[in-house]
């Protein structure tokens, strides 16, 4: 089984423009297991288009992105399989009820109706919402919604988890309910987590971070060392030239 | 890692009865999208028919064997309307998917996209077939009684210009890129593939009063979605439409699918189907 030795995410030299717009350039980056990596970067720094390539819903036609040693090109299928995804903007249906969302996704991965029951049962319990399940979505405040997207994310076992601006909109109690799951998850050992934020006070100094601006990758290595010693964002800023406002959480 | 086991037909199968069960979830959840697709036809059989019974003869055409009410001859253009209409708001509930986000949950499934695309469109036939039983039962007290048998070989008519009818709406939901720009479709789609067919009068009847029109409604695949359910409704098969029905929907599907490819289409192409 060697592709269970291969790190989770790696994203090789990628390049992607959209017309005449350069969006990212030369990217790279690797997610290990259990690793929980920060993709640092302003609005409009290319993060999302990123994941739009990891998530094969834009087609890479530079570098090589691989999930678990599977080329999301040429082995889409294996390569989607091992990955839960938490989009920016909410994608779970708020006419339906949690556990019935969680069905749906559940189905579209393979996964009969019993077994997502108890799938369902256990993520719901690792994001702290076990007693919402029968709730429906359009009832749950912005950080459950999140949470329960998680849960999402996790009902067919990734080994890589990719959220993007998963914390916009929510209230700091939630914010950091949200980020404390995550991360427990990449703890865990299980899955590798690849976190795209501009809001620097989530990450840790011992966090790898991947500072991505104007589609190029500016720094990497773990936040600490980037930081040195003066706070990430005023390096960022330093490194950018950015308005410091823009950074703001 | 029990993961490519899944990726099996056995796994798909699951992935497309988790899509027709959403589908119909959804359906049970706005009656009042029911209740239209249900009145809309209820209104044309009950007062368009009415009105026009007298101004309209008909002749003995197959596969009617006798001298029909005008009622029974518009009933197959309704059921095949109540099709097209499902079929042009399961798209819109793709681009309404699209612009949410929801439709990303759909596109990040491990299976081909071809698969999820066929499955979602699958299970937008089996909800329109669910609406075209229950007009049907209606329009029994309007005595619109085809054959007993008629029921039954109407479904396989229904699956194919179901599937032709959405297929259509699949290509569509690719190619526009905002809800609002959707009024358009109903109006430059919708309606004139209904008004120019032999939904509402026979093909010669058009003939007579205008050759133009009667090309128009020869080429317009509605026609043939619509005389496939006539003759099917009456226990026959009308093959030529049968062919037509399941030819435009492999051009249309394939259309579909080659958008909605990311390495190919248009879809993934375009900046605004995602933010950045």
């Amino acid at each position: 089984m060697q592709h269970d030795t291969k790190p989770a995410l790696r994203v090789d030299d990628v390049s992607h423009a959209f017309g005449s717009v350069q969006a990212l350039e030369d990217v790279s980056l690797t997610v290990a297991r259990g690793e929980f990596v920060a993709l640092l970067g302003v609005n409009g720094a290319g993060k999302s288009t990123l994941f739009s390539l990891i998530t094969r819903l834009y087609d890479n036609i530079s570098g090589s992105i691989e999930v678990c040693g599977h080329d999301v090109r040429r082995e889409p299928g294996p390569a989607l399989a091992r990955m839960g995804v938490v989009f920016q903007s909410r994608s779970l249906d708020m006419s339906l009820t949690i556990r019935q969302n969680l069905r749906y996704h559940a189905a579209l991965h393979g996964i009969g109706r019993r077994e997502a029951i108890e799938r369902g049962d256990r993520v719901l319990e690792r994001v702290g919402l076990i007693d919402k399940g029968g709730s429906k979505v359009a009832t749950l405040s912005g950080g459950q919604v999140r949470r329960a997207e998680i849960a999402r994310a996790l009902m067919h076992d990734p080994t890589l988890l990719l959220l993007d601006e998963a914390t916009v909109g929510l209230d700091v109690r939630s914010r950091t309910d949200v980020v404390d799951t995550v991360r427990a998850l990449a703890d865990s050992g299980e899955v590798g987590v690849l976190w795209a934020t501009h809001l620097f006070d989530e990450v840790r100094p011992a966090d790898p971070v991947v500072l991505l601006h104007k589609g190029e990758v500016l720094a990497q290595g773990s936040a600490g060392e980037i930081a040195g010693d003066v706070p990430l964002s005023d390096r960022f800023l330093a490194l950018t030239g950015v308005d410091g406002r823009e950074i703001a959480a | 890692m029990m993961v490519p086991d899944r990726l099996g037909w056995s796994g798909r199968l699951v992935a497309l009865s988790g899509i027709v069960w959403r589908e119909a979830i959804r359906f049970t959840q706005q009656r009042e999208r029911f209740l239209s697709a249900l009145v809309r036809p209820l209104v044309w059989l009950f007062i368009f028919a009415a009105g026009f019974r007298s101004v309209l003869g008909l002749s003995i055409i197959p596969p009617y064997e006798t001298y029909v009410l005008y009622q029974e001859y518009i009933a197959p253009g309704l059921i095949a309307m109540i099709q097209l209409f499902n079929g042009m708001q399961s798209s819109l509930s793709m681009v309404y998917d699209r612009e949410t986000g929801a439709m990303r949950t759909l596109l990040v499934s491990p299976y081909p996209r071809w698969f999820v695309l066929s499955a979602k469109l699958i299970a937008g036939v089996a909800v329109s077939i669910l609406q075209v039983y229950a007009f049907l039962l209606i329009a029994w007290f309007w005595d619109i009684r085809p054959p007993p048998i008629g029921y039954l070989t109407l479904l396989p008519a229904l699956i194919l210009s179901g599937m032709m009818l959405g297929s259509i709406g699949l290509l569509l939901s690719s190619t526009i890129r905002q809800l609002e720009n959707f009024a358009g479709v109903m109006n430059f789609v919708i309606f004139p593939m209904f008004f120019a067919s032999s939904a509402l009068y026979p093909l010669w009847r058009i003939q007579e009063s205008s050759e133009l029109l009667y090309d128009i409604c020869w080429f317009n695949p509605f026609t043939y979605a619509v005389e496939l359910i006539r003759f099917a409704l009456y226990g026959q098969v009308n093959w030529m439409a049968a062919g037509v029905v399941i030819a435009v929907t492999a051009a249309f599907l394939g259309a579909a699918i080659y958008a909605y490819d990311p390495s190919k289409g248009l879809v993934g192409r375009k900046r605004g189907s995602s933010p950045t």
